[in-house]
Order: structure tokens, then C-alpha cells, then sequence
């Protein structure tokens, strides 16, 4: 029996300052989540320096949670797992350098991730038997990525949002709707009691053959809608238009996950990232699924938002695989999923 | 009792060990460069060559600010995460305080931060009885400003911090003669300064925890002030 690896990860991309321990990449031992979403909503959407500012209060004290929580000291920890981007250069900064002053002092090796790998690496920890190859769908605020995941460390681009990611694109719809921040579970909870046939908003499918996306388009359609019907001075049924236009988006993204599984023999499509908690797209997915003999997998609720345990999944199977950074890490937040 | 002092809070990376008898090293770098990527190896470059390790070091220093608020953010992250490891205690230090402790002079100094669109991060010291003194707190002020209120009795007054680059030529035209500036190598934040305040602060029982330990920024980030307006 080879020795356990225990893994110390951070997480800082965005709004949450989060910090975990995992055993072998699957086990998590704690993952402790420091929301800021209420210090972020009266502002309605997250402001970069109020995070920044927020991470670098909190950093040290999640790290403790963490540590205590899971049952171990400093001295028990083999690699150190930082988020290096995608996502807000000044709250990227305060984890990784938190990171590198952590596995310098302990002198164990340092290991960047790229968190949109982490969010599919949710999965190896939801789902203890789940090995590559599949098919993945990633959907969040900030990002939606069409991926064929052919090992633990190569995650091939297929499709990617050209312009709004699909989280963005609740949100905004939710502000016009006069809707709280964040907009993507509010939509989800009206969607259930909407009629999503109401409104015949456009599926935004770009050319025949591409697996890339497009939210901008219908973000207007909505738009134009609601400006129609106000000039008209008609009643919008604000539950309809949820409804419709969340339909418009899980068809498209469910449709081009469907058939890049497909076209690569995939039997198994994962959902990761915040969006993926979106109940709508889970059930429309599942049944697209149960239709092509394809099993749909997501992870629980609290693993698809941004948490440093599948920060700390990923860097395990990194460092299992040879890659490791070194102390000059540099940040990147504009890091491509087809970047090391 | 041995001191490891950072600052990033200006586009100065700068990291030294002191102890309470001398200074055993500093390495600077003053070059437009990512303080995220060159700090730990900075550190890990000094510390190796003193043969030293992190556990070695009995009290962590960090500039608390004014600055660069991403830079204040590297230099604490990195002193917090450092101390956190081998539990030791941290003391913060105002930049502009460790900026006038850089010049022992005669008189009053007055450091300048470029805080961009005509101000500065400043404040006001005097050197009394091998002592440093604080006259006017921390603060952000426009350079007429700051001086407007330089007192007409002061016989000189020094100046240091890159705001000397940039407001120079208004310092001279309003306090002619009056003003003098510091050498090159004293224009600028000094590790050494930072650690050398932290051990004085230290010796006056002063403590604080990498828990708590945070920058003081002097404003409130833009979009709170934009906030506060609106109210
Ligand atoms: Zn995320």
C-alpha cells in the first residue's frame, strides 16, 4: 500500500475564499466555503476589490478551518493546490501567494490549477468510480465549455461561449427582470411554475457543425421583449419569461452536449460548475440521456460552486501525473482550459 | 531574535533579516516586475543563503500599507501564510512610517507615495532624540494640499518616496530652498526599515496575529465610495 497524499488546496478565483484537505484526490477531509454573496449583492454582482479585499481577511482563518476540521497539522501535508486562474487577477493573488508562502515554509511541492479543470474534477469526488473518458458540459457565471475529458490531466476544448456565459446570461435576464443577484437559481425556482412554451425565444445554434455558444443573441431577445411589451402596456408574466428563456438555454446546451457524446462514443456525460446545480438543465439532460443510453452525473450542490476541494482534486492528479509548478507560479487570469 | 520583513506595497520588491544587532541581509529589486511571481523566490534566495529556514524566524514584518492595494495584498498573503506554518507572531508597519525611518535627519520628513491624478499617500515625521515621531497620521492628500499645510516653520524639510519622481519640480516652486530629498537608495521602501520598526514595536509589547493581520488601505474601494455617494 503506497503512502496517502494528503492535499492543502486554495481556492480564490471569484467571490468565495475557500480552502480544503483530500486524501488521495477523491476523499475529502473538509472543504470549507467563505461565501461573500451577501457583501456582493448590494452591488449587484461581484466587485473585484470588495473580493480582494474580503480573501485577504479571511484567507488564513479558512486555512485554519480547514486544517482543524479535517483532523490534521501543517506538518501532514505532501502538496499544496492553489487555483491560478481563470478569474480575478487581485483575488487569484491573495490565494496563490498564500500558497507559495505555505509550501515554501513547509518545503513541499506547489501545484497551480486551472479551476475550470477543478470544476470537472468535482466529480472525482462525487463519484468515487468515474474514470476518463467522457463528455463534459462546464456551466457557471463566468464560463460554459463543451470539453471532452480523454484523461485525468487532458481536458480537449471543444466548444466554448463566444460571448456571454450561460450564468451570465441568467443574470442579466434576471436584472431586467427586476430579480435579485444572483439570477440563476431565482430563474431556476420560476422556471418550475413558469410555462417555458410561452415566449418562442431563439435557440442561438450558431453554424450546423460548431459546438461553440452564444447567449448574447437571446439575452436581447429578452430584452426587446420585455421593452415591447411594456411600450404595448401589456402584463408580463414575469414566470413565463423565466421559463422561456431558461428553456431557449438547457436546449442548446443539452442538444450540442448530446451530440458531442455521440459523435465521440462517450457513455457518460458529467455536468460541473455552478450552473450545473440548475435543476432544469439537470432533468432536461437526464432525459436527453435516458434517450441516447448516455448516463448524465453531476455533482451535489455544494461541489459545483467554486470550492477548493476540486481545486485540491485536480492538483492531486497533477502531481500524481508529474506536474508540478514551481515557487515563481504566475497567475493567469485569462488561463485556457488547452493551457498548462 | 530574528525578524523576516517584506514589502510590495510600490513597484519596490524588497525582503530582508534582521536580528536586533544587525541586519544579516536584504535583497531589493526595483524594477517593473510581478511581485506575485518574484517575492517567495526573493525570500527563499535570502533565506538560503543565510541558511536559514522559516522556522528559524521568531517574528514575521509586513507593510500594512498605504500602497499598491494588489502589492499590500502579495507582501500579507505571503507574511501570513509564513507565519501561519510555523506559528509565530506578525507585526504590520505603515509604509510611510518605515519610508521616514530610512532617513535619520535632523528635522522634519515628509514621505510621498504617487497615489495617481495629483496625490499622495503622506504623512508628516520628526526625528527627535534619535526617535521618530509622528506630527500628521497617514493620509491621502493632493500635492497642493499637502503643501499647503507644510508648516512655514519648519527650517527644512525632507522629501522621499517615488512621489519625488513625479511632484519634484511643484515641491520646489512652493518650498524653494526648504526642501532637500533623500539619497537614491533612500528614496525607497527598505525591508530592512520595515523589520527594524517591527523589533522597536515589538520591545513595546506590541503583537498582532496572521489571523487578524490586514492591510490598511487609507480608502475604501471605489465602488463603496461610489455607494456611499448614491446614499
Ligand atoms: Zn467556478
Amino acid at each position: 500500500m503506497e503512502k496517502d497524499i494528503i492535499t492543502l488546496a486554495i481556492e480564490t478565483s471569484c467571490d468565495e475564499t475557500s480552502c480544503a484537505v483530500l486524501k488521495n484526490g477523491r476523499e475529502v477531509l473538509s472543504n470549507i466555503i467563505s461565501s461573500q454573496i451577501e457583501i456582493h449583492r448590494k452591488f449587484g454582482g461581484v466587485v473585484p476589490e470588495v473580493a480582494s479585499r474580503k480573501h485577504i481577511e479571511n484567507i488564513n482563518i479558512i486555512i485554519d478551518r480547514a486544517l482543524k476540521e479535517a483532523g490534521v497539522d501543517f506538518k501532514d501535508i505532501d502538496i499544496v493546490g492553489v487555483t491560478r486562474g481563470p478569474g480575478l487577477v487581485g483575488a487569484l493573488l491573495v490565494g496563490i501567494s498564500s500558497a507559495k508562502a505555505i509550501a515554501y515554509a513547509l518545503d513541499k511541492p506547489l501545484i497551480g490549477v486551472n479551476h475550470i479543470k477543478g470544476h470537472i474534477c468535482a466529480n472525482y469526488i462525487e463519484h468515487k468510480t468515474l474514470e476518463p473518458p467522457f463528455t463534459c458540459l462546464v456551466v457557471s457565471g463566468g464560463h460554459t465549455y463543451l470539453v471532452q475529458a480523454n484523461s485525468y490531466t487532458d481536458y480537449e476544448l471543444i466548444g466554448r461561449t463566444r460571448d456571454d456565459a450561460a450564468g451570465e446570461a441568467f443574470d442579466k435576464v434576471a436584472r431586467s427582470l427586476g430579480l435579485p443577484y444572483p439570477g440563476g437559481p431565482v430563474i431556476d425556482k420560476l422556471s418550475k411554475v413558469g410555462n417555458p412554451r410561452a415566449i418562442d425565444f431563439p435557440r442561438p445554434c450558431l453554424e450546423e457543425n460548431s459546438y461553440d455558444f452564444s447567449f448574447s443573441g437571446l439575452k436581447t431577445a429578452v430584452l426587446n421583449y420585455l421593452n415591447q411589451m411594456k411600450q404595448k402596456g401589456e402584463e408580463i408574466v414575469v414566470e413565463d419569461v423565466a421559463a422561456s428563456f431558461q428553456q431557449a438555454v438547457i436546449e442548446v446546451l443539452v442538444e450540442k452536449t448530446i451530440r458531442l457524446a455521440k459523435e465521440r462514443n462517450s457513455k457518460i456525460i458529467v455536468l460541473a460548475g455552478g450552473v450545473a446545480a440548475n435543476e432544469g438543465l439537470r432533468n432536461l439532460l437526464e432525459i436527453r440521456g435516458s434517450e441516447e443510453d448516455i448516463e448524465i452525473k453531476y455533482p451535489s450542490t455544494t461541489l459545483c460552486t467554486d470550492n477548493a476541494a476540486m481545486i485540491g482534486s485536480c492538483a492531486y492528479f497533477n502531481y500524481i501525473s508529474g506536474q508540478n509548478s514551481d515557487l515563481g507560479l504566475t497567475v493567469e487570469p485569462n488561463l485556457e482550459l488547452d493551457q498548462k | 531574535m530574528k525578524v523576516l520583513a517584506i514589502d510590495t506595497s510600490s513597484v519596490v520588491a524588497t525582503c530582508a533579516v534582521l536580528d536586533e544587532e544587525k541586519l544579516l541581509g536584504e535583497y531589493t529589486l526595483n524594477q517593473d516586475m510581478t511581485h506575485s511571481e518574484r517575492l517567495i523566490p526573493m525570500v527563499k534566495t535570502l533565506m538560503d543563503s543565510l541558511k536559514l529556514k522559516p522556522e528559524n524566524i521568531d517574528l514575521f514584518a509586513g507593510s500594512v500599507g498605504p500602497g499598491s492595494f494588489t502589492g499590500l495584498r502579495i507582501g500579507l498573503a505571503t507574511i501570513k501564510g509564513l507565519a501561519h506554518v510555523v506559528d509565530k507572531s506578525v507585526i504590520g508597519i505603515s509604509t510611510l512610517e518605515a519610508l521616514a525611518f530610512n532617513v535619520p535627519f535632523d528635522g522634519v520628513v515628509i514621505p510621498i507615495m504617487d497615489a495617481r491624478r495629483d496625490r499622495v499617500y503622506t504623512g508628516i515625521y520628526r526625528w527627535e532624540n534619535g526617535k521618530l515621531i509622528n506630527i500628521m497620521k497617514p493620509t491621502i492628500l493632493n500635492i497642493d494640499e499637502l503643501l499647503d499645510i507644510v508648516d512655514p516653520n519648519y527650517e527644512k524639510v525632507l522629501f522621499n518616496g517615488d512621489g519625488t519622481f513625479v511632484f519634484k519640480d511643484r515641491i520646489d516652486e512652493k518650498l524653494k530652498e526648504k526642501a532637500l530629498y533623500a539619497p537614491i537608495s533612500l528614496n525607497m521602501a527598505k525591508a530592512s526599515s520595515i523589520g527594524e520598526l517591527a523589533l522597536l514595536k515589538w520591545e513595546e509589547g506590541s503583537e498582532e496575529n496572521y489571523f487578524k493581520l490586514s492591510p490598511d488601505y487609507l480608502r475604501e474601494s471605489q465602488a463603496q465610495r461610489q455607494l456611499n455617494e448614491k446614499r
